[in-house]
């Protein structure tokens, strides 16, 4: 099918950059505190990122929500000042400061300019040791998160995605939603609220990547006095979790025009030696190129949908193989029956030597072009950190991508890919679609 | 949601431009432009701090160039922009780009579309080979248009029929504009897409798509004189359209009614109340009115610290989000708007009661001297934090360039802002603040209802 082949682009293709640019210094700081740094002073600011383990998993029974709701407050007043107040010395200084949390991670990532470090530290500083969690901060926030809980109840996507949980991971912190119910948020205290501070931010589970204009000694006074006055010690990691997914179709009746379906089943360890494979396969499958077997087989050739997608999910307690699909009600149920038939195929017979040369060169291609900007390369750093890659990840990576062979890919389809333990869960209208056991 | 999902394809941007995304500009030493034999404009941003360039065509043409009847052929001709051409194959040159290590896609706006690719610099003139390929040689079949026509059904499905807040704004914009396609969705009005054909997307192609028509944007890893060389020898090849339309559309007649709408769903679960104001946008060499409307923007909701969040969120505690937005980058009149959403037992009516007194309060006090000066801190920080994403700095070029704007306008730009005073806040808010020019919604739930299944084609 190839018409057209430029004559240069083999010989460019050789000239690939295969390795990442980048040059990561690890510190450890007198107080203890290790971080990699990327040195980057062509321009005159710092990206910061700090990373606790634990996350949203870490909520207390049957205080769910409290960790999402501590964390969407760290910035409505500390020490001195009030919410108004903090905001408008941190816009004063040009400073950011986000505060995020997920199911396995607390992330604070802020970007401060050089001749404003030593304040916008000093105010970041104040919000990580000395929030206030004032009653009235706590109460504007617990709205909007009960106004979100409200919203997610009605998106089709929302509700796919809490059912699919459920469905997988039951009374793990993985099965609910990490803001909580109405009635969880609405029951927490000023008191769950510094519990869960407690329990996720301390110094035993932190992870440190820094990008731009500061040097090895000056992040290392500036972390101990960030963060020497954390805790310790926090609250005790959850346990592992085996997604209890079976085959079969749930359908959610949803009164909307297009079905949202989510589908998945087990999956494949960041650490276990198929991991390469597997991220390859799931390029070649459905990996959110225009390439991919899915997009070619449902939206292209079929017109069945905008965009279908595979997905790893690599969570620090369970792992799963999933993929995302969303068409009119009418014809959702032939993109499912083309999904199964792709996952059959794939399982079976493999995919072809061309496949897997296609998704190497765009994986090793793509690589190095990921570390493009301090805030990138922050979060990047960090993410291999909290992953337990090496300093030398980045220089060794394509190598490992490039490793996998044919025989082992295939290898890894055939025992991985199982159709039959598919299950989708689809919230709409479908039609010729009902619930399997 | 705990689970992690893709990044969805953004084959298409709304016209919004976040106030963040209209401040600042590049350094202007690291921004060279200039144009080749046949017409075709040439912006090259350097930054060498990684070997990466972004690649970008945009055509002076989006959803408002349309004829009537045909709303949608911009965006649909941007999807087929991915099927064979003379020498590709159909899907082979995104093949290509992955191949090489690189992402690609494609956007429409209202007065823009756009097509790019993120590569390794060694890959540019590769990429220019393509581009410069699809610019006149797309070969379209019977085939291609219906498979493509159900994929932009199902992206209007996923984007707006399964959103009632996305169905509430294109009822409320249509309201707004009177005679201006502005009013008519960029993806196109349902039945209007259910119709279109080969021939709508091959007039809309031949009358657009051209050299004369369009501005080249590389930023990365290159030197203007590589950039300059590649595109003579890709580019200027292409002769121009001799007969490209001028470029005017209807324009609004003097608006001198309010407009007032409320759109009811089921699967509405927070109600809330926007407001939109009819608006000048930016002109070349005339951006002044423009900056002062930014600036009432930011002092009015930026952020927590912003007035109507201040009085109505923490003072009166009638909302729990309040907002205002302006969007200052368009070729023809633009809009000025708000949103409140109201505290729990707060009703709509109220809560536009509260929002209404806030604003005339607003005019009466003033604008807080400290706020103005941390907005404008935080807008000379932005110049230097925007340094550290070419590919968003490439989009600004590229935006402004084909909504009516000069390199001169972009660079003026973040230097008009801090010129702006307290004084020209005020006249701009008492200008714009026009009720016979505004749309005010609700959104509201309604009870489910059994109404007939919504049509869809085939």
């Amino acid at each position: 099918m190839t018409r057209f082949l430029l004559p240069f682009v083999l010989t460019l293709l050789s000239a690939l950059p295969l390795r990442a640019e980048v040059e990561i210094q690890e510190i450890t700081t007198p107080g203890g505190l290790r971080a990699w740094l990327v040195e980057e002073h062509s321009i005159p600011f710092t990206a910061l990122e700090i990373w606790f383990r634990g996350g949203t998993s870490l909520d207390r029974p049957g205080k769910r929500g409290a960790v999402n709701l501590m964390t969407a407050t760290l910035e409505e007043g500390a020490g001195e000042m009030d919410a108004l107040a903090f905001t408008r010395a941190k816009e004063m200084l040009a400073a950011d400061f986000d505060y995020d949390v997920g199911d396995d991670t607390l992330s604070v990532s802020a970007r401060f300019l050089t001749e404003n470090r030593d304040k916008a530290v000093a105010l970041l500083r104040e919000s990580l040791i000395n929030p206030r969690f004032d009653q009235d901060a706590v109460d504007r926030v617990r709205g909007q998160v009960i106004s979100n809980i409200r919203s997610d109840e009605k998106d089709p996507s929302d509700i796919a995605g809490r059912a699919f949980e459920s469905q997988a991971f039951g009374d793990h912190p993985y099965g609910t939603s990490s803001n909580g119910t109405v009635e969880s948020v609405t029951a927490l205290t000023r008191e769950d609220i510094l519990n869960a501070r407690k329990d996720t931010m301390t110094r035993d589970r932190i992870y440190i990547g820094a990008v731009g204009d500061i040097t090895p000694e000056e992040l290392s006074a500036l972390l101990d006095d960030l963060l020497g006055d954390l805790p310790e010690t926090g609250a005790p990691m959850p346990t592992d979790v085996t997604p209890a997914l079976t085959g079969g179709v749930t359908v959610i009746p949803y009164d909307t025009p297009q079905s949202v379906a989510l589908f998945g089943h087990a999956g494949v360890e960041r650490t276990s030696e198929d991991f390469f494979a597997a991220y390859l396969l799931n390029t070649i499958l459905g990996g959110g190129g225009f390439e991919s077997r899915l997009m070619t087989e449902v939206r292209e050739k079929r017109g069945l949908t905008y965009g279908v997608y595979s997905f790893l999910v690599d969570k620090d307690h369970a792992d799963l193989w999933m993929g995302q699909v969303q068409s009119a009600n009418n014809r959702v149920a032939e993109a499912i029956e083309v999904i199964r038939a792709q996952w059959a195929d794939i399982a079976e017979n493999g995919v072809t030597q061309e496949e897997l040369d296609a998704a190497k060169k765009y994986l090793t291609g793509a690589y190095p072009l990921r570390f493009d900007g301090n805030g990138r390369i922050a979060n990047i750093i960090t993410g291999m950190q909290i992953q337990g890659m090496p300093l030398d990840y980045p220089a060794t990576r394509n190598d490992r991508v490039n490793a996998v062979t044919l025989e082992e890919i295939n290898d890894v389809a055939r025992r991985y890919l199982r159709p039959d333990d598919l299950r989708f869960v689809v919230v709409g209208q479908p039609e010729g679609l009902s619930s399997t056991n | 949601m705990t689970l992690s999902f893709p990044a969805r394809l953004a084959r298409w941007a709304t016209a919004l431009t976040l106030l963040t995304a209209t401040m600042a500009s590049a350094s202007n030493d690291l921004v060279t432009d200039f144009t080749l034999d046949n017409g075709m404009q040439v912006v090259v941003i350097e930054d060498h701090r990684a070997p990466v360039v972004v690649h970008m065509v945009w055509y002076k043409a989006g959803a408002a160039d349309e004829t009537p009847g045909v709303s949608g052929v911009a965006h649909f001709l941007e999807h087929l922009l991915f099927k064979a051409t003379d020498t590709l194959a159909s899907g082979e040159l995104s093949k290509t780009v992955a191949e090489n290590g690189g992402t690609d896609n494609a956007f429409t706006s209202h007065d823009y579309t756009a097509y790019f690719q993120r590569v390794a610099a060694d890959r540019l003139g590769l990429m220019m080979s393509m581009e410069a390929d699809r610019m006149r040689n797309l070969r379209l079949t019977e085939e291609d248009i219906l498979t493509e026509r159900q994929v932009i059904i199902e992206e209007r499905n996923q984007r707006t029929d399964n959103s009632p807040q996305a169905l509430f704004a294109e009822q409320a914009n249509a309201a707004q504009y009177l005679n201006h396609r502005y009013g008519v969705p960029i993806i196109g009005w349902r039945h209007e897409m259910e119709t279109l054909g080969l021939e709508d997307a091959l007039a809309y192609y031949e009358r657009y798509y051209a050299p004369n028509n369009a501005i080249l944007v590389v930023a990365g890893d290159v030197t203007p004189e590589e950039v300059r060389r590649l595109a003579k020898e890709h580019y200027e090849p292409i002769p121009p359209n001799p007969d490209l339309p001028e470029r005017a559309r209807p324009s609004e007649p003097r608006q001198t009614a309010e407009r007032r709408l409320t759109f009811r769903d089921p699967r509405v679960a927070q109600p809330y109340v926007s407001r939109s104001y009819l608006a000048p946008e930016r002109d070349p060499g005339d951006q002044e009115t423009a900056a002062a409307l930014v600036m009432l923007s930011e002092v009015l909701g930026g952020g927590q610290t912003g007035y109507l969040n201040e009085k109505l969120v923490f003072e009166q505690k009638k909302a729990i989000y309040t907002s205002a937005y302006y969007r200052g980058q368009s070729l023809d009149d633009t809009t000025f708007g708000l949103y409140i959403v109201p505290a729990e037992g707060v009703s709509l009516e109220d809560a536009e009661a509260a929002l209404d007194a806030t604003l005339t309060q607003f005019l009466k006090d003033g604008v807080d001297e400290a706020q103005l000066d941390r907005i404008k801190m935080q807008i000379r920080a932005g110049q230097i934090y925007e340094r550290d994403n070419v590919e968003r700095l490439a989009r600004r070029y590229g935006s402004a360039l084909t909504q009516g704007l000069t390199i001169r306008d972009i660079q003026e730009w973040p230097e008009i802002l801090q010129r702006v005073t307290e004084e020209d806040i005020l006249v701009a808010a008492r200008d714009i603040l026009n009720r016979d020019t505004a749309v005010t919604g609700y959104l509201m739930a309604s009870d489910p209802t059994p109404k007939p299944a919504p049509e869809v084609s085939q």
